[in-house]
C-alpha cells in the first residue's frame, strides 16, 4: 500500500522567484503595513505640531466616563453613542418593515403595485440624504406636526428602506421558481409560501448586504446632527465648541463609529455561518 | 367497472403570447385510472399536466378537476391543489427543511392538522417510499432517487386523490431510476389516480390503463397500452416509439 505522505518522488515544481517570495512573506507584509500607517500618523501629528496645535488627550477620558462622588458615570460621548444606537435601531426596524412592503409590492405582479414601488425607489434614491432630511424637518415636520427626532427617524427609515427593499427583492428572486411551484402544489397561499418556504431561504442571500446596509445606516445617522438631534456627532460638535479640542474629539468620535460598525460586521458573520450550516 | 370522471378537459387551448402550446385538447381521466402521456420534447405534455393543478392557466376551453371548474382567479384552486399532488422533474424539495419537516409542513400549515398526527402520517409515507431512516436528513444530503421519493411522499402526505408526475425520472442518474419507478408502481397498485408524463416505456407498459401520445400541442393518439405498443394507429406515434424503443 503506497504511503501518501511521502509522495511518488517526481521532480518538484520550481518555487516562485525570490523577490516574490520575499514580498509575500508575512513578516515583510506586516512591516510594510506598519511603515505606511506609521508615516500617515507621523505626518498628521507633525502637521498638527507645525500649526501649533495643543494636544490635550488627557482631557478626553472625562467625556467617555468619570468617577465622581456619585460613583461611576458615563461621559457625554458614550451617552451620545447610546442615543445613536437607539436612533439607528428604531430607524432600521422601520426601514426593514417599509423595505419588505416595497419589495413585496414590487413583486406582487400588480401593475399599480410595481408602479408605486418603482416610483418610490427612484424618488428616494435620487434625492440626497441631506435634502431628504431638510424636507422631512422643514417641510413635512410643520405640516404633520412632528418633532426633529421623528423627522430624523423617518428620514433614515425612508432613505434606507429604498435600499433594503432592493436587497429583499434580490434575495426573493434568488429562490428558484420550482420552490414556488412546490409550495403552491401542496396548497399554500402566496403569504404562506413567502413565510414558510421563500423568506427562510432568502435570509442567507440577504444577510451580507443587509449588514452592509446597517453599517451604512449607522454612518448616515451622523447627518441628523445638522438639525441638532442629540446623538454621537452632535455631542462631538458640542464638546468641541466648549473646548476647541477638535482633533482629539473627532478622532475619538470616528473610532467610536468604527467600533460599532466592526462589532456589527463580526456579529453578522457569525449569523451567516449559522445559516450556512442549516443548508 | 363504475368509474366516474375525475379530470375532464374539453377543447382546451393554451397560448404563450402568439405561440400556441396546447391545441384543442380534449381528454377524460377516470377515478383510479393510470394515464401515461408521452411525446417528443416541446409537444406540450408538461404544459398540459401543469394545467391540471393550475400551475399553468389555460387560455380557452374548459377544465374540471375533482369537480372543481379550474380557471384563473378561481377561489377553489387552493382547495383543489390539496387534492392533487404534483411530483416535479427537479424534485423541488424545500432545502431549508429536513425530510420530516418537508413532509409535515403542508399538512400542518395548509390542512391544519396537529403536529403529532402530521408526523405519524409523514413516517407512514416515508416507510411507503422505503426511506424511513432518512427522516432527519436534509435534502442536499440525499441522492437524487431518494430526493424524488421524498417528493412523492410529500405529495402523499396531503392525502391527495390524484397524483401528477412531470417527468419524475428525467433528472435522475440511470441507476436511480428504478427505485423511483418501483415506488410509483406500488402507488399504482393502491388504486391512486395517476397522470404521468414520462419516457419510461417499461413502466408505462406495466401500469398504464391508457397511453396518450402528444405532438405539437395536440393529442395524436389515445389507446390502451397493448394496442398502443403493438399497433399504433398514427404514423408519427409509430416513428416516436421506434426511436425511443430502439435500444
Amino acid at each position: 500500500m503506497p504511503d501518501d505522505s511521502v509522495g511518488s518522488g517526481g521532480i518538484p515544481v520550481p518555487k516562485p522567484p525570490v523577490h516574490q517570495r520575499f514580498l509575500n512573506s508575512v513578516p515583510v507584509a506586516i512591516l510594510i503595513y506598519a511603515v505606511v500607517v506609521g508615516l500617515i500618523f507621523y505626518g498628521s501629528f507633525a502637521g498638527a505640531q507645525n500649526m501649533g496645535y495643543n494636544w490635550q488627550w488627557y482631557r478626553v477620558p472625562q467625556y467617555l466616563y468619570s468617577f465622581t462622588d456619585d460613583g461611576f458615570q458615563w461621559g457625554e460621548i458614550v451617552i451620545g453613542l447610546f442615543a445613536t444606537i437607539r436612533l439607528c435601531v428604531v430607524s432600521f426596524l422601520l426601514a426593514t418593515v417599509l423595505g419588505l412592503l416595497v419589495a413585496l409590492l414590487r413583486l406582487s405582479g400588480l401593475v399599480m403595485g410595481t408602479a408605486v414601488s418603482v416610483g418610490f425607489l427612484e424618488l428616494i434614491r435620487n434625492i440626497p440624504l441631506l435634502v431628504l432630511l431638510y424636507l422631512f424637518y422643514y417641510v413635512l415636520g410643520p405640516i404633520f406636526g412632528f418633532d426633529r427626532y421623528t423627522a430624523s427617524v423617518l428620514t433614515l427609515a425612508v432613505f434606507h428602506s429604498a435600499l433594503i427593499s432592493e436587497i429583499f427583492r434580490a434575495g426573493i428572486n434568488a429562490i428558484p421558481l420550482g420552490q414556488w411551484e412546490a409550495a403552491k402544489s401542496i396548497g399554500m397561499s402566496t403569504a404562506q409560501s413567502y413565510r414558510y418556504i421563500i423568506l427562510p431561504q432568502s435570509v442567507r442571500f440577504m444577510l451580507p448586504p443587509i449588514t452592509g446596509e446597517m453599517v451604512h445606516l449607522v454612518k448616515s445617522s451622523a447627518i441628523v446632527s445638522v438639525i441638532a438631534v442629540a446623538e454621537l456627532t452632535t455631542v462631538g460638535r458640542n464638546i468641541i465648541s466648549d473646548t476647541y479640542m477638535s482633533f482629539e474629539i473627532w478622532f475619538t468620535v470616528a473610532i467610536v463609529y468604527l467600533l460599532v460598525t466592526l462589532i456589527l460586521s463580526i456579529g453578522v458573520s457569525f449569523l451567516e455561518k449559522r445559516y450556512a450550516v442549516d443548508q | 367497472m363504475n368509474r366516474h370522471p375525475i379530470i375532464e378537459v374539453r377543447n382546451l387551448d393554451k397560448f404563450y403570447g402568439t405561440f400556441q402550446a396546447l391545441k384543442d385538447i380534449s381528454i377524460t381521466v377516470h377515478q383510479g385510472e393510470r394515464v401515461v402521456i408521452c411525446g417528443p420534447s416541446g409537444s406540450g405534455k408538461s404544459t398540459l399536466i401543469r394545467c391540471f393543478n393550475a400551475l399553468e392557466t389555460h387560455s380557452s376551453g374548459s377544465l374540471t378537476v375533482d369537480g372543481v371548474d379550474v380557471f384563473e382567479g378561481s377561489k377553489e384552486i387552493r382547495r383543489l391543489r390539496q387534492e392533487v399532488g404534483m411530483v416535479f422533474q427537479q424534485f423541488n424539495l424545500f432545502p431549508h427543511l429536513n425530510v420530516l419537516e418537508n413532509l409535515m409542513i403542508g399538512p400542518i400549515k395548509v390542512r391544519k392538522i396537529s403536529r403529532a398526527q402530521a408526523e405519524r402520517t409523514a413516517r407512514k409515507y416515508l416507510d411507503r417510499v422505503h426511506i424511513p431512516e432518512q427522516a432527519e436528513k436534509y435534502p442536499a444530503q440525499l441522492s437524487g432517487g431518494q430526493q424524488q421519493r421524498v417528493a412523492i411522499a410529500r405529495s402523499l402526505c396531503m392525502e391527495t386523490r390524484i397524483m401528477l408526475f412531470d417527468e419524475p425520472t428525467s433528472a435522475l442518474d440511470p441507476e436511480m431510476i428504478n427505485e423511483v419507478l418501483d415506488v410509483m408502481v406500488e402507488l399504482a397498485d393502491t388504486g391512486m389516480t395517476m397522470v404521468v408524463v414520462t419516457h419510461e416505456m417499461g413502466f408505462a407498459r406495466k401500469v398504464a390503463d391508457t397511453m396518450v401520445f402528444m405532438e405539437d400541442g395536440r393529442i395524436v393518439e389515445v389507446a390502451p397500452p397493448d394496442m398502443f405498443f403493438t399497433a399504433p394507429a398514427s404514423e408519427r406515434c409509430r416513428m416516436f416509439l421506434s426511436q425511443i424503443l430502439e435500444h
